[in-house]
């Protein structure tokens, strides 16, 4: 179970694994995340899932080393197992066929969980406008599965070495200025900022736009609370009644400011653990 | 073999104590408080029983544990006897014996309690159980007759195990379906270490599982699979999901960095072995002083694990006085003795927070006792103008759980009440014919004892309408 099929190395950083997982698979729908374990003593890891196959008995993950743990995984090879993978967690997009346009924004590794949102309003029919960003060329992924997926795709870089030179609000904002009244409704996934700026160009144009919260998570099931977030002034938890929520609500400065809880603990991990890997290179 | 004691003699003989980690060693650690009888001290508190007929203690006992007959082959240094005895009908003693209320059930009912001194039935029945798995003894085997029916089980918490144990010995097909990557519900992610160690739970399972039930983990019924699925695979389903979401005070700064469920607080702890970080990877948060709210038994846990994950004070706000606290009476006066501050009638109202968002107090007001409210209990009323702060790096609440809503989302025509829970009878029966519930998931959070005890109704409530059938 939970054997790792494939995996891709997509830049210094970021890594895709396909994860052997048939009822998650059976099961996942856009929006929805997964959460796993690389081996005994990890913690448990919350992913958005990037793609699926209910046939096959796979799920697509991807992910940028930041940590200890997100390294960990990153050394796990083709063939050997994860200790734990469970989903899919939260509530799904709510996707149907808005009789229009849709805007769909990804930033970042943010581009695999809004994938399979884009897919699926684009099945249903929807004209699906799709902007992807990041900070450089090497950083953007899944240019070619955006595409399959939507009917026009968008590229921005913050250097300018791909795509458009700026950031996904600047090419967002062009197309609300031009076409707002045809754009039906607005999904966001990306870094907390970019999600609050995705907001804040959305908010101009009064127009609502979903987001989805990454926040810290312990059993994603509703039981701990670690990922409590405040939506429209209510504390609600990321993991049952998310991930996506309605931008306008977010308090995003307490999302960002909780997201650094463990800053300290996690530095520390990676040092312990870059440490350990030196050791054995220069053992072995 | 030991000697039978006359009548007059056993009335004159006081409880044998247990022998416990001393207090300032044990916060040190995260081992076991009380270090079990010895064999001697065993037959020597077994002695005592008067082997009353009819046995009140059995009659307050959720699990019908044989208490009579172990204790009478205990006293014949009969031990493999004593656990037969007590596995005919209790799937968890090592765990029961351990966690269970005794004051409140055998050992409340006992007629030596009249006198202040019942038998220690439950520390017999761990003594018992720790015994068999000191041997690695299993009396576990899978049936020898199969019925072809298959059972559903969500939740391995104490309730299921219950259900499913008794239901594979009947030679049902019973399938568990477990949300987290480890079986046992609250005895793995809530119960720490030092009142319940983890070797004992999992010694339990897989007890359990060489009946021939199978544990599917990492596995949310209402995610992976809705209720309604189940219904369609299974003979009959049961529910024992536990309660599961976690109750905050709704007061301002809740959000802060620092503060914790004490769910989060003890599944990191407990499950995630933060305790044991950087081993392993999950972090937990203490500083030098840790508030804890609330005076139940998961409050009482939640301050211990913070005096023992290093902080200098460990302090429980409860809004009530002494006597009002929910949590036993043995918990509390450990976590005296472990030096845990009591600040009674005493209530948080706001949760301070410096500029990056972490906690750096809370605001409390005093209570005083007014008049009796519903529950019967003398209402707190705030004491004006009596605001103070209590420093903090750490503010847990355990105040309590609610439903989580997550299966009952996916079971439709299993009605629940306004709160969230499954509706059912006292055998467990669901307004689902297919369906039985039982646990906190019914009765809101309540003890493990009281759930192994709804798992055994429902387990034979299931056997009484499926044989009814053929």
């Amino acid at each position: 179970m939970y054997k790792i099929l494939k995996k891709q190395k997509w830049s210094d950083t970021i890594f895709s694994n396909w994860i052997e997982a048939p009822f998650v698979a059976k099961a996942a729908q856009p929006g929805q995340f997964i959460i796993l374990i690389t081996n005994e003593n990890g913690e448990r890891i919350p992913l958005t899932i990037a793609d699926s196959n209910p046939k096959e008995g796979w799920v697509q993950i991807v992910y940028q080393v930041v940590g200890a743990s997100t390294l960990e995984l990153s050394l796990m090879n083709e063939g050997e197992s994860l200790y734990a993978f469970v989903g899919p967690l939260g509530i799904p997009s709510e996707i149907e066929n808005f009789g229009g346009k849709v805007l769909i924004i990804g930033g970042g590794i943010g581009i695999a969980p809004i994938h399979p949102v884009a897919k699926k309003l684009k099945e249903l029919g929807n004209y699906v406008i799709s902007i992807i960003g990041a900070r450089t060329k090497d950083l953007i992924i899944m240019e070619d599965k955006m595409k399959e997926a939507s009917n026009e795709l968008l590229i921005a870089t913050d250097d300018g070495t791909y795509g458009q030179k700026g950031f996904v609000t600047n090419i967002m904002d062009d197309i609300l200025k031009k076409e707002s009244e045809a754009i039906k409704d607005i999904w966001a996934i990306g870094p907390p900022i970019m999600m609050k700026m995705c907001t804040r160009v959305a908010n101009e144009h009064n127009k609502q736009i979903w987001v989805s919260l990454n926040s810290i998570m312990v059993d994603g099931t509703g039981m701990c609370g670690a990922c409590r977030v405040s939506v429209g002034g209510k504390t609600k938890f990321a993991c049952v009644d998310g991930p996506e929520f309605r931008g306008s609500l977010v308090n995003f400065e307490e999302m960002i400011l909780r997201q650094r809880q463990y800053c300290d603990q996690e530095r520390e991990a990676l040092m312990l653990l870059e440490e350990k890997i030196r050791r054995q290179a220069s053992n072995g | 073999m030991a000697e039978k004691l006359k009548p007059a003699e056993k009335l004159k003989k006081n409880r044998v104590p247990m022998r416990t980690q001393k207090p300032a060693e044990r916060v040190q650690n995260f081992l076991e408080v009380p270090l079990g009888y010895s064999l001697e001290e065993a037959i020597q508190e077994a002695q005592r029983c008067l082997q009353c007929n009819p046995p009140y203690c059995v009659a307050g006992c959720p699990a019908d544990v044989r208490i009579p007959q172990f204790i009478e082959k205990l006293i014949a240094e009969d031990i493999k006897g004593a656990f037969l005895e007590i596995k005919q009908t209790n799937a968890l003693p090592a765990v029961c014996g351990r966690v269970c209320p005794q004051e409140e059930q055998c050992e409340g009912a006992c007629i030596m309690n009249k006198k202040g001194k019942p038998i220690a039935i439950g520390r017999l029945e761990r003594y018992v159980a720790d015994w068999a798995k000191q041997l690695d003894y299993s009396d576990a085997k899978k049936p020898s007759t199969k019925l072809n029916k298959k059972i559903a089980i969500v939740g391995s918490g104490p309730a299921g195990l219950a259900c499913a144990s008794d239901l594979a010995k009947l030679g049902y097909d019973v399938t568990m379906y477990e949300a987290l990557h480890k079986a046992g519900g609250v005895l793995v992610y809530g119960i720490p270490e030092f009142r319940l160690p983890k070797a004992i739970v999992g010694y339990e399972v897989d007890q359990i599982k060489e009946l021939g039930v199978e544990i599917n983990l990492n596995y949310v019924i209402g995610l992976t699979k809705s209720v309604d699925e189940l219904i369609q695979e299974y003979d009959a389903v049961f529910l024992a999901n536990g309660a599961g979401a976690p109750s905050f005070l709704n007061i301002p700064g809740e959000n802060l960095n620092g503060v914790y469920s004490a769910s989060e607080f003890l599944t990191r702890s407990n499950l995630m072995k933060a305790y044991d970080y950087p081993n392993y990877a999950t972090p937990i948060r203490v500083g030098q002083k840790a508030v804890v709210v609330g005076g139940g038994n998961v409050a009482m846990d939640a301050v211990r694990t913070a005096k023992r994950l290093g902080a200098k004070e460990a302090i429980i706000v409860y809004r009530r006085s002494r006597k009002e606290m929910p949590a036993r009476a043995e918990e509390i006066e450990h976590a005296e003795e472990e030096g845990i501050k009591f600040e009674l009638l005493t209530n948080p109202i706001k949760v301070l927070g410096d500029e990056y968002g972490n906690v750096v107090g809370i605001e409390c007001v005093r209570m005083e006792l007014g008049e009796p409210d519903e529950s019967g209990r003398r209402r707190p009323q705030v004491v004006e103008g009596s605001n103070f702060v209590i420093d903090a790096d750490t503010v847990i609440i355990a105040i309590g759980q609610s439903a989580n809503p997550i299966v009952a989302r996916s079971a439709t025509g299993v009605e629940t009440n306004k709160w969230g829970y499954f509706v059912a009878d006292e055998n467990g029966k669901t307004t689902h014919p297919k369906v039985w519930a039982g646990g906190d998931i019914v009765t809101g959070a309540a003890t493990v004892i009281l759930a192994v005890g709804a798992g055994k109704k429902a387990a034979k409530s299931i056997h009484e309408t499926l044989s009814n059938k053929q």
